[in-house]
């Protein structure tokens, strides 16, 4: 198996490492702030991470010192930055392990961009669950704080940075950046409709700039060795850096595995994972998170990049790699996702609202051996009349898994539909669903 | 009255933001926490502190799901049944559970104990089948583990077997 340097994961894998103040310092930490605070103008910061290439490690995969670019460059007034860190991707876990194990890597990064896009006030909106992640947070923000990384004037540089962790309460939507900046407001976490970004008008009416936890933890990287050195790993020009891909399901290994953008889905699964967990073979897998299409055992040749995975018909996303080997019955995982969509959607919108019902009680029909064959058209008309229809992803998102099951094994969907064809049971209309 | 008794921890809360209605989940969190569940006069009370109507608490309260607005038992179990822990047995779990305690999801034991839910994804993919009981995660659980964990929960009011924080896999021992 060839070895990576780990970047994001490197502190964290040497043993006995507890993610204290002192030791991220002993192991380099807080060099980048302290070479960059005053001395480099934040506009240079943003051109060095506009040219290490570093995307969004969230989904969307947008490029960060783009994004920071967007702000109004004549504005007075307050500017925020929000990290997002209420990783709720079913298939993502990785966030969660860069905040307990190495706090104050996220910190240093949080610092370098609210110094480059000049924000005073920054938020950690951490998912309500995530209880001991926000008291290891609490408690690095003081060793921070106490240290004069954080806070009035940082190291005299009349810079002022404040950081506050801010708990979620249980809703995935408040993962979509402006459902977020609702959800920090104290309002429902309802996504907005945009434009307005968040860039012009974001927390509180204020420019601000929203980053997932892994996208701010490559910073003090970036800013330490350099564009070149960042954008010379992985898969340049529009893939650089490493990604922390989080392994579930029929693994022998699952977990999280910090790997150079651009290699394998064979080799995530079968070497850095360890391959199947039994003697059955891989049937199918999720390349992103639940709102990417599934892929055939035909794409494990696909490269972990942007570009490459979109190509397959699927996308990268927040990189939670889900494995099913044989014998897993694709309609009902197909189910099983679409009861997680329906459950999150948040309700502003009638396709999504309405429609991911629909779905889920259609589904739950076949799965229960009373669908019909028309059911399928049904199924497609819906998905193809929510997505895009709805004002954030969570459209797309939610039909993905029953559009790409209905492509790849449609025969499954047909064969429960003979079977129940043949049991001839009684078949409801859809009435009404149960959360 | 939270204001008497956490006046200095909710002038804490206020100072971190701006505009006062950003204090609502902290403030709803501090509810729940001391009472178990958040109650109507606790929302009155919220309503007051941040200048806000009483619907404009109620609305934001009723959307997250880890607010509660009915009590819950003294160990609120969340099994996770997304797909990811579906695979490796959450089902299985949440059978054991509710045969071990004799209740259904929804239901809470008569001694108030115990309460059982099924979440959604609780991003702990690759360590499952998994719960969460109050503050705490359980991860890869076996019947061993939860006979373990239920024991220990009604004798001490804790479980040794509780993760994190979170490396999975494990960092090689030196």
């Amino acid at each position: 198996m060839p070895a990576y340097e780990p970047i994001l994961l490197k502190n964290m894998l040497q043993p006995g490492y507890a993610g204290s103040l002192t030791e991220y310092e002993r192991a380099g930490g807080y060099q980048a702030i302290r070479k960059v605070l005053g001395k480099v103008s934040p506009a240079d910061v943003t051109a060095v991470v506009m040219k290490s290439g570093l995307r969004g490690r969230g989904g969307a995969g947008f490029p960060t010192g783009v994004k920071w670019g967007f702000l109004p460059k004549d504005y007075q007034g307050p500017r925020y930055l929000c990290c997002n860190a209420d990783e709720s991707e079913p298939g993502t876990f990785k966030d969660r392990q860069l905040i307990e194990r190495d706090p104050h890597q996220l910190l240093e990064g949080m610092l370098l961009a609210c110094y480059a896009i000049g924000a005073a006030s920054s938020y950690i909106y951490i998912r309500g669950e995530f209880v001991l992640g926000a008291k290891i947070l609490e408690q690095a923000i003081n060793e921070a704080r106490a240290a004069g990384y954080v806070g009035k004037n940082i190291f005299g540089s009349n810079t002022s940075i404040d950081i506050w962790v801010h708990r979620g309460a249980g809703a995935y939507i408040c993962g979509e950046e402006t459902a977020l900046l609702e959800s920090l407001e104290g309002k429902r976490g309802l996504p907005r409709v945009k434009p307005p970004f968040p860039a012009t008008h974001g927390l509180y009416n204020k420019p601000t700039v929203v980053n997932n936890v892994e996208t701010l933890a490559n910073l003090p990287h970036i800013l330490n060795r350099g564009a070149e050195w960042f954008a010379s790993i992985g898969s340049p020009p529009k893939s650089t850096g490493t990604r922390v891909f989080c392994v579930s399901g029929h693994v022998a290994r699952p977990g999280n595995y910090e790997v150079p953008m651009g290699i394998t889905f064979r080799e995530l699964i079968y070497e850095q994972a360890g391959g199947m967990r039994s003697d059955k073979q891989l049937k199918a897998f999720i390349p992103g998170g639940a709102s990417a299409p599934f892929l055939t055992p035909d794409h494990l040749d696909v490269k972990l990049d942007f570009e490459s995975v979109a190509l397959a018909g699927s996308m990268l996303g927040s990189g939670g790699v889900t494995v099913m080997e044989e014998g897993t019955d694709m309609v009902w995982a197909a189910l099983r996702l679409m009861e997680f969509f329906y459950h999150e959607s948040c309700g502003k919108c009638s396709p999504c609202r309405e429609g991911s019902s629909w779905l889920v009680q259609i589904m739950r029909r076949i799965v229960n051996k009373r669908g019909r064959m028309s059911d399928l058209e049904t199924l497609t008309d819906l998905c193809k009349n929510i997505a895009g229809r709805t004002v954030c992803a969570f459209g797309d998102a939610e039909v993905s898994p029953i559009l790409s099951t209905l492509k790849h094994w449609r025969h499954e969907y047909v064969a429960m539909i003979h079977a129940a064809e043949a049991a001839n049971l009684i078949r409801p209309e859809p009435v009404g669903t149960k959360h | 009255m939270l204001q008497d008794k956490y006046k200095g921890e909710i002038d804490d809360i206020l100072a971190r933001y701006p505009v006062k209605r950003s204090a609502l989940l902290p403030l709803l969190y501090m509810a729940q926490r001391e009472q178990g569940y958040v109650t109507e006069a606790a929302m009155q009370e919220i309503a007051g502190i941040l200048r806000l109507t009483p619907p404009q608490v109620y609305e934001t309260a009723t959307f997250y799901t880890m607010l509660n607005l009915k009590p819950v038992g003294k160990f609120h179990l969340q099994v996770c049944k997304s797909l990811m822990c579906a695979l490796v047995g959450s089902d299985t779990l949440i059978g054991w559970i509710s045969a071990k305690l004799g209740i259904k999801p929804g239901e809470t034991t008569p001694d108030k104990l115990f309460t059982l839910s099924i979440v959604e994804c609780l991003a702990a993919c690759g360590t499952g089948p998994m719960m969460q009981v109050n503050d705490d995660y359980y991860e890869r659980l076996t019947e061993e583990k939860l006979d373990r964990i239920l024991a220990d929960l009604r004798q001490t009011g804790t479980c040794s077997l509780k993760t994190g924080p979170f490396m999975w896999p494990e960092p090689q021992k030196a």
